[in-house]
């Protein structure tokens, strides 16, 4: 019901008196209408800018965050009124929207700020009045469509694989980003250069050739050469062959690729071949082989993959396609209207080259599409007066669908032009980011170094004094989450150094399942650690625990702990010595939950649920007494 | 040959405004009424100054010309009872605000009516009542106006009830209206039928202190 209306329910229920005589039953009793009936004046300010309401206006809308209870918690006692820090420009609409029914989009404000206004004040867009509707629709799209291609962007290309990829994923990504490695990039130029190989084949074959000794006529050189053609055909399509049933092979959802456009026209590319060979010698049937030839053509689409201009061509089309129908269907009709005039109008004349209608079909066309070979020409005059005609018209109608078309490729161009600046500057970002977020932890680091924790005279104190109230608040949270796991903080750097440096047997094991009883796994650092068989010295460990989590866990821990119920790792924890003394080591862990069954050590704090933390211990004055491994 | 001249334009200027409906109309829509002021409202009224300030800016909100006419109207009033149609019935209760007669609510008669209906005595509200379902204003209220306005009111239902329709239930809630009413079965019902009728059904008396404190 529109707020307005509710304006006249007072009067709608004293109307009702006029049901009484007419009741067969007494009225109910109406509702206790306890709140104040008279009108006060509301005080709202937004960030400076003081407005005055009446609070009937505000109560018009129940279910906003102005018209219900929420207000009062943005109740300010001492200045007696509504304090909101938001923007003040924005609250004039919301406002507005209160006193006139009618939300009105502002064309100069940022839709995502407009939204961002709405729902904090609970407003729901359906309500814009119509007359800034569109608009309002208009530059929703607009953005959430630049939004899906710059996050397309982001997550095509180069983010890294997820770890646990197989081997067709990764195929598959190949083929999809030939950027991301070398293979695939040789091989993305390897069928580029086929691809231009088999086009020009097919061009150059139909060339003639100086002819065979004793013969006068010409020969194409495709016969001529025939062997050294066939062998270039065959290789040609044994590689794309093998590219097909790879891609088929590494697809996520073979249905589907199967289905896709450039699939087809790998099939497409490749079947003529095959049909050739399985095809007979036979006379009535080569005829039909010489048409399938001109399939090998459409080779020359499998581009398309390889430029990204082919590519924006086609979906430009794809998308103008009503505009191009509608420009057929007004050209075919104008195509008959004249080819008919012409036909009739020319029907007199002696040997005169409109011999039919769908003759004249040749003459109109060339001539609206300003072409005008002359090898029909019209001879009396009402034909040369339809033919000027004709001509005139057919520059309108062509000339009128084409400007959409080429509104719509700029836009389709320019949006990708987009995606591609995003997408280098997308680097610049994460590194930024990157270091980012490097700076926090190591500023973690650095206070801890700085011996933060502990409690400092004046001396100490003072150095750490320039650090902000935020950031001391911020510190104190994180060691007590170190406190919490008893697993310490620490950095990359240091996590990787151990990584490659230990040389103490320790178990890790990536993926899930329970692969550790073969020996086999793979390091914590893919990219530069060395696969190694670990020695499994209890290899029990991980199949004891039911679980199926992550393992990959080193733990430094001071104190001698005394491992009890930690079933296997009891035998293992005095074998454990790591030789570094002064090297940092870090260990990574992932995800523990542990069972409580299985830690009655009271030095292993119990709630170990917290994922990813590393730890550092940076002190050279630890004696590495014990080495834990913490499993699930 | 001023005066003929003049009368001439005269004559073209009629012409013109006879034939500019549309913007005729349009002019007819920018003017604003203004009511009368706060001083005689109130004494004509039984409402509070502040009551008629709130009452006013409602009604101004809605209808910034000062003016609702039958559509408006109409359209205002279905927006309650969106299971049936409330048109019929809207338009008697339209022309029973409608005091004077011209096809439009103006504020004053919208406040008139609520005094009534809101701030009157018994025997005011059941006399409005009773104009109300006059609808030729004769002063009678005969079977066929009576079986108007109740199957306007049954209209409003709307197709779903429960219990389900059936028959011509409009007319059977008629003929028990008139039993009650009509003392000396002469087949209408006057205004001291209708109003000593009311006054005898306790129901409808305890009925409508209830509607007292709507505003």
């Amino acid at each position: 019901m529109a707020a307005g209306v509710a304006t006249w329910l007072p009067f709608a229920r004293a109307a009702a008196v006029g049901w009484l005589p007419l009741a067969k039953k007494t009225m109910p009793k109406p509702p206790i209408d306890k709140k104040n009936r008279n009108d006060e004046i509301l005080f709202v300010n937004v960030s400076g800018l003081r407005f005055q309401t009446w609070k009937n206006t505000l109560d018009r809308y129940p279910d906003t965050l102005l018209g219900s209870s929420e207000k009062e918690f943005f109740y300010n006692e001492d200045t007696q009124e509504y304090f909101f820090d938001r923007d003040p420009e924005m609250f004039r609409h919301i406002l507005n929207f209160y006193r006139t029914g009618r939300l009105h989009y502002p064309r100069q404000e940022c839709i995502q700020a407009f939204d961002e206004e709405l729902a904090f004040y609970g407003i729901v867009p359906d309500i814009i009045g119509d007359c800034c509707m569109e608009e309002y629709r208009d530059r929703k799209k607009e953005n959430q469509e630049r939004l899906a291609v710059d996050t397309e962007a982001e997550m095509a290309t180069d983010t890294p694989l997820p770890p646990h990829s197989t081997h067709r994923e990764r195929l598959w990504r190949a083929f999809e980003n030939p950027h991301t490695s070398t293979m695939a990039l040789v091989f993305y130029y390897v069928t580029g250069f086929f691809i231009a190989v088999s086009v020009i084949a097919n061009v150059v074959e139909t060339v003639p050739c100086r002819p065979l000794k004793g013969s006068k006529k010409d020969l194409p050189c495709g016969e001529k050469y025939s062997l050294a053609f066939f062998c270039m055909d065959t290789a040609c399509v044994l590689i794309f062959t093998f590219e097909y049933l790879m891609r088929l092979f590494a697809a996520p959802s073979r249905c589907k690729f199967m289905r896709s456009v450039m699939s087809v026209i790998d099939v497409v590319a490749i079947m003529p071949y095959y049909i050739g060979l399985v095809m007979p010698e036979n006379e009535d049937v080569s005829g039909a082989f010489v048409t399938l030839r001109v399939f090998r053509v459409f080779r020359i689409f499998k581009f398309s993959r390889h430029s990204q201009g082919l590519r924006i061509l086609g979906y430009t089309l794809k998308s103008c396609a009503s505009e191009l129908g509608f420009l057929l269907f007004s050209l075919t009709m104008a195509i008959i209207i004249f080819a008919t005039v012409m036909f009739y109008a020319e029907k007199g004349t002696k040997g005169t080259n409109f011999t039919s209608i769908p003759a004249s079909f040749w003459y109109t066309i060339v001539t609206m599409t300003t072409l005008g070979y002359g090898d029909m020409v019209p001879n009396t005059i009402a034909g040369k007066i339809f033919g000027s005609i004709c001509s005139l018209s057919g520059v309108l109608v062509i000339a009128l669908p084409v400007p959409v078309i080429v509104s719509n490729f700029s836009r389709i161009y320019h949006q990708n032009q987009r995606a591609d600046k995003m997408r280098a500057q997308q680097k610049v970002r994460l590194a930024r980011i990157r270091l980012a977020k490097k700076g926090t932890t190591n500023a973690f680091l650095q206070y801890k170094e700085e011996g933060g924790f502990h409690d400092r005279d004046h001396d100490g104190a003072l150095c750490l004094k320039n650090r902000s109230s935020f950031e001391h608040q911020h510190h104190h949270l994180l060691h007590c989450l170190e406190k919490t796991t008893n697993h310490e903080f620490t950095d990359e750097l240091t996590f990787s150094e151990m990584c490659m440096t230990e040389s103490v047997g320790y178990r890790t094991s990536r993926s899930t399942s329970i692969s550790s009883q073969q020996g086999v796994s793979t390091s914590c650092c893919p990219r530069r650690a060395k696969r190694r068989a670990i020695r499994l010295a209890n290899s029990t460990v991980s199949v004891s625990r039911g679980s199926v989590q992550e393992l990959d866990t080193l733990h430094v821990h001071k104190t001698t702990i005394r491992p009890q119920s930690r079933s296997s790792l009891n035998a293992r924890t005095e074998d454990l010595k790591l030789n570094c003394d002064d090297r940092d080591f870090t260990a990574a862990i992932i995800s523990i939950p542990t069972p409580p069954a299985n830690t009655p050590d009271e030095s292993l704090p119990p709630s170990p649920a917290i994922p990813g933390i590393l730890r550092n211990s940076r002190s050279s004055s630890f004696t590495h007494e014990t080495v834990k491994i913490s499993s699930l | 040959m001023g005066v003929v001249l003049g009368t001439f334009s005269m004559h073209t200027k009629q012409v013109s405004y006879r034939t500019d409906k549309v913007d005729d109309e349009l002019e007819m829509t920018m003017v604003c009424h203004r009511p009368e002021g706060l001083e005689q409202l109130e004494a004509q009224t039984n409402f509070s100054k502040q009551e008629l300030q709130v009452l006013y800016r409602g009604f101004k909100n809605e209808c910034p010309s000062g003016v609702v006419n039958e559509d408006t109207f109409k359209h205002i009033y279905a927006q309650f009872f969106p299971h049936g149609d409330a048109s019929t019935y809207a338009h008697y209760l339209f022309h029973a605000f409608d005091t004077r007669n011209n096809g439009s609510i103006k504020f004053e008669d919208f406040v008139m009516g609520l005094s009534t209906l809101l701030r009157g005595t018994v025997r005011d509200k059941l006399e409005w009542t009773f104009h109300l379902y006059d609808i030729n204003k004769d002063g009678f209220i005969n079977k066929e106006e009576m079986t108007e306005i109740v199957r306007a009111i049954y209209d409003m239902m709307g197709k779903y009830t429960y219990p389900a329709l059936k028959g011509d239930v409009p007319k059977a809630h008629v003929d028990a209206f008139f039993e009650k009413m009509d003392k000396n079965k002469d087949g209408v019902v006057t205004l001291e039928e209708f109003v000593l009728a009311c006054q005898e059904d306790e129901n409808m008396m305890r009925s409508m202190q209830l509607f007292e404190n709507v505003m």
